[in-house]
Order: C-alpha cells, then structure tokens, then sequence
C-alpha cells in the first residue's frame, strides 16, 4: 500500500459533511438575523423617532454588543457551531472573533496579548477588506468618471 | 532491532485524575476528577501544572515513599516545549527526563523507564503524562470561545493527567516487551483527521512487535490502540489486512469509546491520557484480559507545519503488559 493507495482510502473512510443540510441551517440562521435586524431598525424608526440612517448604525452596535457580549458569557461559541457558521456572514461573525481572540490573549497582558492578537481570526478580514476597496474605487475612478 | 523483552520491570501503582467531562463519560472509578478547567488557577496551564502535581503527590504518599527514593521522573504533555511537565517537574529534586511523542508519551515513558530498570541502571521511575482540553485547543486549534466548525472526523482532547510507578519488584501487572516506533508519514495534510494521520504508524508497530517477537495477533488476549479514534480504527484494520497481511479481531481503541454518544465528540477522544485512563480504570478493573499490547499512537504534527500545509508525521509505540 503505497502514500496514494492511502490517501484513497482514507478519502473513502473519513465521513462526508453534508453540505446541503449545513448550507441551510446557516440559510435560515443568518436569515433570522436580518429579521431581527430589521426589527430592531423597525423599532427604533418608529417608536423612538430615530431617524433611518441613524437607526442602521444603532442596529449595528447593537448587534455586535449582543455577539460580544454573549461571547464573553461563554454561549455564542456553541450556538456559533450549530448553526454551521449561520451568525459567522452578518457583522456578528466578525464581533465575536474579535472577542474571543481578546479573552483568549487577556492573561498575556494588554500590549502583547490584547492588543498584538485581537485581529488574530479578523485581521484577514480588515486587511482585505481595505485592498478590495481600494481596487474597486481605482477600477469606479477609472472607468466611470 | 527495536523490540526489548523485560523480565523485572512491572507497574506497582498508578493514579488517574480526569477533568468534567470524563467525569460523566462511559469511564468511571478515577482516583480524582475535577469539575472545574481552571482547577482553582489562573490559567488553564498553570491547571494542567497543577493536575500533574496532584497525580505525583498522591502516587507518592500513597506509596509512602519520598522524592529521594525516585530515581528517574519521566513525562510530557502536548503544550509548546513541553512546558506543563517541565513546570510540574520543578517542584520535586528528582531527576527528570521530560518526553515527547505527543499522544505516544505514555508508552514512551513506560518503554524508557522500563530500559533503565531492566538493565538495573535504577530500581524506579515515576512517570506523569497530561493533557487538557482547554491548553490543547489554544495551541492546535482556535481561541478557545471562538465558535468553529468542527469536522465530522475531529476529536476532541481528553482533560486529564496519569501517574504510574515502575519498579522491579514483582506485581501484578509485568511490563513484558516493548517496541519503539519508527516516524511515518503517509502524506495525510489534515490536521483535524488525526486517525488517518497515526493508522499506518500504528500498524507499522504492531507489524515489528509481532515480526521481531515471532508472535500472532492471536498471542494477545486484547490489542489496544490509543486515540485513533472511529475512522482511524478502520483505517487501521485495513492498513493491518492489506499491507501487512494481519487481521484483527480481539481489537479496541481508547479514544473511540471514552465518550458518550450524546458528548458529541465526533470521531471520539483524543490526547495522551486516553490509552491509560482507558487501561487503568476499563482493562484491568475487568481482569478479563491476560496479555495486553498498548499500542499509543501521537501525531506529532505542530502548528507550523499545519499552516504550512506539509504532510504530518506520526509515530506509534506498543508496550506488552501481562496481568496476573
């Protein structure tokens, strides 16, 4: 049995996840985020006044105090396996990382524990994030003006 | 050659100490559990240090003996440089030789401390061996509140920390033979399938220990492999029947049956302390079986070489134990 043959086999053994049925948990998880996201703009909007923009900020603060906190109380992580990375697509995702990653390195002091591994899991995020803006507006300035 | 047969070596005592999660497992009768990670520390590494000094002290008084009548400590556990035992170690003057063959230790340190008595270099050595869930999953894994995907085929890390006695007083439990492990890499690059990762090590051993020994499988009464898990535990097999000619029936794995099924734990346990929890609170309380081969497999990938994306290494190494 060479390295090949092996491989072979262990592809046959090694279970299969299943795609579908993960694709819609996190369908219907991320998807009841939204809703709760537009509940809470809803409110805001029409119960306390608050104008459109401002409510969509409120919104975001509002959902990544809730991941973070629920983070720091130890119960996102499980809900976060479960719902097969469902509440990883909205804003929570990137909250939670953050905090989990901060806790984690707390015990390692504030400048090279907090501070040098908070973006540990976001820091591809943020890093990306800017160099894909920063095409895209080269690309709009570019072409389109 | 690297099989050597003993004639004055056996276990005399040993201690077990597991963490909440083994508590309520399949598994039960340990000398001590704790219900708390932290175990009443700061960190879950200064736990884990202090989950070894329990196991010492408690092997110790048990056997009235002090840390002069010691010749030799062996041990490991799975954290960066081997910094849990080596902490551990500070806190007794008895020479110390710290181990890593990742979840092998336990048969490693059995396999060295057993040299040295047989060739009457010492009378006796302690050996101590852990591992925590909590310090395993930062280092291999992700921070440890963060909400990862976990695969089908991962295992999760045993809480955990053993103690046994060697001596060359006669006991009940005779270390009989051993055969130390060749590093094999079979080309598997995912971290998280650990089984596929140590199975051929794993057959590869068992095929020399027979070999070398002119032994059967049917020799021993039970074949126990450490933490290969469920899909390793096929695997294995079907290493053994197709490149070595070998079937297995009287066959069990540690790390497969530790957990409960609703623990969900996926492909089962893992870590060094699996094999030991499993032979000294499961195997010998049942006094079903005579002639044991442990064989404790240990993947002994590192971080670096995962992200890397290289092909990980593992080594396997078998210890016959004959039980009266």
């Amino acid at each position: 049995m060479n390295k090949e043959e092996y491989n072979e086999l262990v592809k046959k053994v090694t279970p299969k996840e299943h795609t579908f049925k993960n694709c819609f948990i996190a369908f219907v998880v991320g998807g009841f985020i939204g809703v709760l996201a537009t509940l809470i703009h809803e409110v805001l909007t029409k119960t306390f006044g608050v104008s459109m923009d401002d409510a969509a900020i409120w919104v975001i603060i509002i959902l990544i105090g809730m991941s973070s906190l629920l983070t720091g109380l130890g119960f996102f992580d499980d809900w976060f396996t479960k719902s097969k990375s469902g509440l990883l697509i909205p804003i929570t995702g990137f909250a939670h990382s953050m905090t989990s990653s901060s806790l984690e390195y707390k015990k390692e002091g504030l400048i090279t524990g907090i501070g040098a591994n908070t973006f540990k899991l976001a820091g591809s995020v943020i890093l990306y994030g800017i160099i894909a803006a920063f095409l895209f507006t080269v690309i709009k300035v570019v072409f389109f003006l | 050659m690297s099989t050597f047969k003993y004639n004055n070596v056996y276990i005399k005592d040993y201690i077990t100490l597991v963490g909440p999660d083994e508590k309520v497992s399949k598994l039960k009768g340990f000398d001590a559990s704790i219900n708390d990670f932290y175990f009443g520390e700061k960190t879950f590494e200064l736990a884990e240090i202090k989950m070894q000094r329990k196991v010492i002290d408690t092997i110790l008084s048990r056997n009235k003996l002090l840390e002069s009548n010691i010749d030799l400590l062996l041990g490991g556990d799975l954290i960066n440089q081997l910094c849990i035992t080596n902490t551990a170690a500070s806190n007794y003057y008895i020479p110390y030789l710290g181990l890593y063959s990742a979840c092998a230790t336990f048969n490693e340190s059995l396999i060295v401390g057993a040299n040295f008595i047989e060739s009457k270099l010492i009378n006796n050595a302690l050996t101590v061996i852990s591992s925590h869930n909590k310090t395993a999953e930062r280092q291999y894994r992700y921070p440890i509140e963060y909400g990862a995907n976990k695969k089908l085929y991962s295992s999760y890390t045993v809480t955990g920390s053993v103690a046994s006695l060697l001596t060359n007083a006669e006991t009940n439990i005779k270390v009989e033979s051993s055969t130390i492990g060749r590093a094999i890499d079979f080309g598997v690059t995912d971290a998280n399938n650990m089984g596929a990762i140590m199975a051929p090590s794993a057959a590869d051993t068992l095929f020399n220990h027979l070999n070398d020994l002119k032994r059967n499988v049917s020799y021993y009464d039970l074949i126990m492999t450490g933490d290969l898990g469920e899909y390793g535990s096929i695997l294995f097999k079907e290493v053994c029947k197709k490149k070595y000619n070998l079937k297995i029936n009287n066959y069990l794995d540690a790390g497969a049956n530790i957990y409960k099924e609703e623990q969900e734990v996926n492909a089962g346990a893992s870590g060094p302390v699996c094999l030991p929890i499993y032979l000294f609170t499961k195997i010998l309380k049942d006094k079903k079986y005579k002639k044991i081969l442990l064989i404790a497999t240990g993947s002994l990938h590192s971080i670096v070489m995962v992200n890397q994306k290289n092909t990980l290494v593992s080594v396997s190494h078998a210890v016959s134990l004959e039980v009266k």
